[in-house]
């Protein structure tokens, strides 16, 4: 009893918050922590499964996963540089898009609750399976019912001819990387869509809490909606922008192609060793990219408060 | 000449004409809105249209006999619709059976998740320890690093559960928790479920914001501190309680990488008995052309997500005002 009295509150405090956080300290270091230091031995070695299935064996191999997996693996060094590629690609288009639709859902106007619901609708439907049938009745839908039986044809029976605009574009002296990266954007139109349903939402949140006061100033001012929008919108959205792309990064990797291919490595071809390394190093590179992008955004994000 | 001269008198009445200028500039801000809104109105239906096309079509289709089928001037609108791919999806789903385990199952994580990834948010928020700082970096952490990358380690500790020998020396043997349920209640009750960081932050944000009097009365009054966590604090977090629990329900439901990876039963996850269906049915009932047993699919999967479009529906103007004034945005 002594020695509990003097125990001061600070102290007293900190074993009860230490109490609080206990259950997810306990998980991550018996979930997370043993994996990933687990998943490194995986990675640095050949495991041989024994009889049944249950138990294996790990022999030491140092760095000849690695170098294997650099070498002479087929598919891990384009599917890597794909996947990152996909998601740098992915998610500017997908921040400015939010943005985008964040303004026009801002104002007060009939309906506004029914294009949100429909928005957000993604989200909740995120299962595998309904996803799978859902890009196959996005086909269907774009080629007519009558399409559904003879596979082959697809997107393409919709009588539009998309080579003529191409060439009709690139004869207008755009950039190719600009035009290709169009291309890109619009061809990825229906994922991105569906991609930014939570973040149009942070979006606009965002735009609801900037104070009124601000765009008062502006007006009496005599700044244009454009100025409003670069020199008081876009600002103080700005921390939330990051809020975005880490969310955007967490979610486009979880569905990228690298993770699927680490996640086959590992269950259907049983190569324990590499397939953990691919998630590794595949998960380093996320990290990586989020480090420099929070960096160089985060160094140009006006902070309100 | 004369032409001319008035009508230079009566354009210069017009530019003196303050009536006539208010009227031009009323018409001009008008005619700005009205192309606005135009053009907002053709964007978004546009999209609304591209989220909701696929969904028309599963619909519609899960509605077509196979007369329908054939006829490929038949689109959207079924000539002779038929509840017949209801039927079969719904026997072979064993619908009602598959949705309560399911919902039960869901139900309890998502209980699980509210109470513990509170816990873990509110301590953060609230109390002042030694590395603070940097276990809420491993939050962090924990949202950003993909399950995938920890699967095989996870994998394999369900395989042998036993942490820190504890079980074996019990017991004396050591139990393999996979194909069932266990693992997942285990990994949800110490904070590492489906996205539990994510559900740590939003809490944590939340509780932040609240006014730290709210605490201080409750102790002066002698509350300890888990009385004023429960009793007190928990109730004032009813709006992020709330998307917490949507989303875990929700994302619980349809979630097929944890059911897969513990392989738990399908009678259990229904997210997981549908990707088989098509199988089954194709199989089972001897419908052989794979385009038609697609149709039995859509009607399986509207069966599926009808409870959560529901939940949807109900809760979504409660749902969407959660996410925007809870923790997320913060």
């Amino acid at each position: 009893m002594k020695k509990k009295k003097k125990l001061t509150l600070s102290r007293k405090r900190a074993i009860v918050g230490l109490l609080f956080i206990s259950p997810w300290l306990i998980g991550f270091i018996l979930f997370y922590l043993r994996s990933l230091i687990m998943t490194i031995r995986f990675g640095m070695s050949v495991a041989t499964i024994e009889d049944g299935g249950v138990g294996y064996t790990l022999t030491y191999t140092g760095l000849a996963n690695f170098k294997e997996l650099f070498t002479s693996h087929p598919t891990f060094k384009q599917v890597l540089t794909s996947s990152m590629l996909d998601m740098v690609v992915d998610i500017p288009l997908i921040i400015f898009f939010s943005i985008f639709v964040a303004l026009l859902l801002n104002k007060k106007f009939k309906g506004r609750t029914f294009v949100r619901a429909v928005f957000f609708l993604p989200v909740i439907l995120n299962s595998e399976a309904i996803q799978q049938a859902i890009a196959l009745s996005t086909q269907l839908m774009g080629g007519g019912i009558a399409s559904a039986p003879d596979e082959i044809v697809s997107a393409t029976s919709t009588g539009v001819n998309i080579e003529y605009y191409l060439r009709l574009f690139s004869d207008i002296a755009i950039p190719d990387a600009v035009f290709l990266y169009i291309i890109g954007a619009v061809s990825r139109l229906s994922s991105i869509i569906t991609a930014s349903g939570v973040q149009i939402i942070i979006f606009i949140a965002a735009l609801q809490a900037v104070p009124s006061s601000l765009y008062e100033v502006a007006k009496i001012e005599g700044a244009t909606g454009y100025e409003t929008f670069w020199k008081v919108t876009l600002p103080m959205i700005m921390p939330l922008i990051l809020t975005n792309i880490v969310y955007t990064v967490v979610d486009n990797f979880a569905n990228s192609d690298v993770v699927q291919l680490s996640y086959n490595t590992i269950f259907m071809t049983k190569n324990y060793g590499l397939g953990s390394l691919m998630s590794l190093i595949s998960m380093i590179v996320v990290c990586l990219f989020l480090i420099i992008v929070c960096g160089t955004i985060s160094k140009k994000t006006f902070y309100y408060n | 000449m004369d032409l001319i001269q008035n009508c230079k008198i009566e354009i210069e009445k017009l530019k003196n004409d303050k009536q006539f200028a208010n009227n031009r500039k009323k018409y001009i801000t008008k005619s700005k809105e009205a192309l606005f809104w135009l053009f907002r109105l053709i964007i978004l239906i546009g999209i609304c249209y591209v989220i909701l096309g696929p969904l028309i079509g599963i619909v519609s289709s899960s509605f077509f006999s196979d007369s329908d089928f054939a006829n490929k001037l038949v689109y959207i609108i079924p000539q002779n619709p038929t509840m017949e791919r209801y039927r079969l999806a719904w026997l072979r789903l064993d619908y009602l059976k598959t949705l309560g385990n399911s919902l039960a199952y869901v139900l309890s994580l998502m209980v699980i998740q509210v109470v513990i990834c509170s816990m873990v948010g509110y301590g953060f928020a609230r109390f002042n320890f030694p590395f603070k700082k940097l276990l809420f970096g491993l939050v962090i952490v924990m949202i950003v690093i993909p399950t995938h990358t920890v699967i095989l380690p996870i994998y394999v500790t369900f395989q042998k559960f036993n942490p820190l020998g504890l079980f074996s020396m019990l017991t004396g043997k050591v139990p393999n928790y996979l194909g069932t349920v266990k693992p997942m209640f285990i990994m949800t009750l110490f904070g590492c479920g489906l996205r539990s960081g994510l559900y740590i932050y939003i809490f944590n944000q939340f509780f932040r914001g609240l006014p730290k009097e709210i605490e201080e009365a409750a102790f002066v009054d002698g509350a300890g501190m888990w009385y004023t966590y429960f009793r007190i604090m928990l109730v004032n977090a009813i709006p992020s309680v709330l998307t917490v629990a949507i989303f875990s329900l929700v994302w619980q439901y349809n979630d097929t990488f944890f059911g897969n990876l513990f392989n738990i039963s399908p009678n259990i996850v229904i997210s997981r008995k549908i990707t088989t269906l098509q199988q089954t049915i194709a199989n089972v009932d001897r419908i052989m052309t794979p385009a038609i047993a697609r149709l039995y699919l859509y009607a399986g999967i509207v069966l599926v997500i009808l409870p959560v479009v529901i939940v949807y529906v109900l809760l979504q103007k409660r749902f969407i005002e959660g996410v925007e004034r809870s923790g997320i945005v913060g």
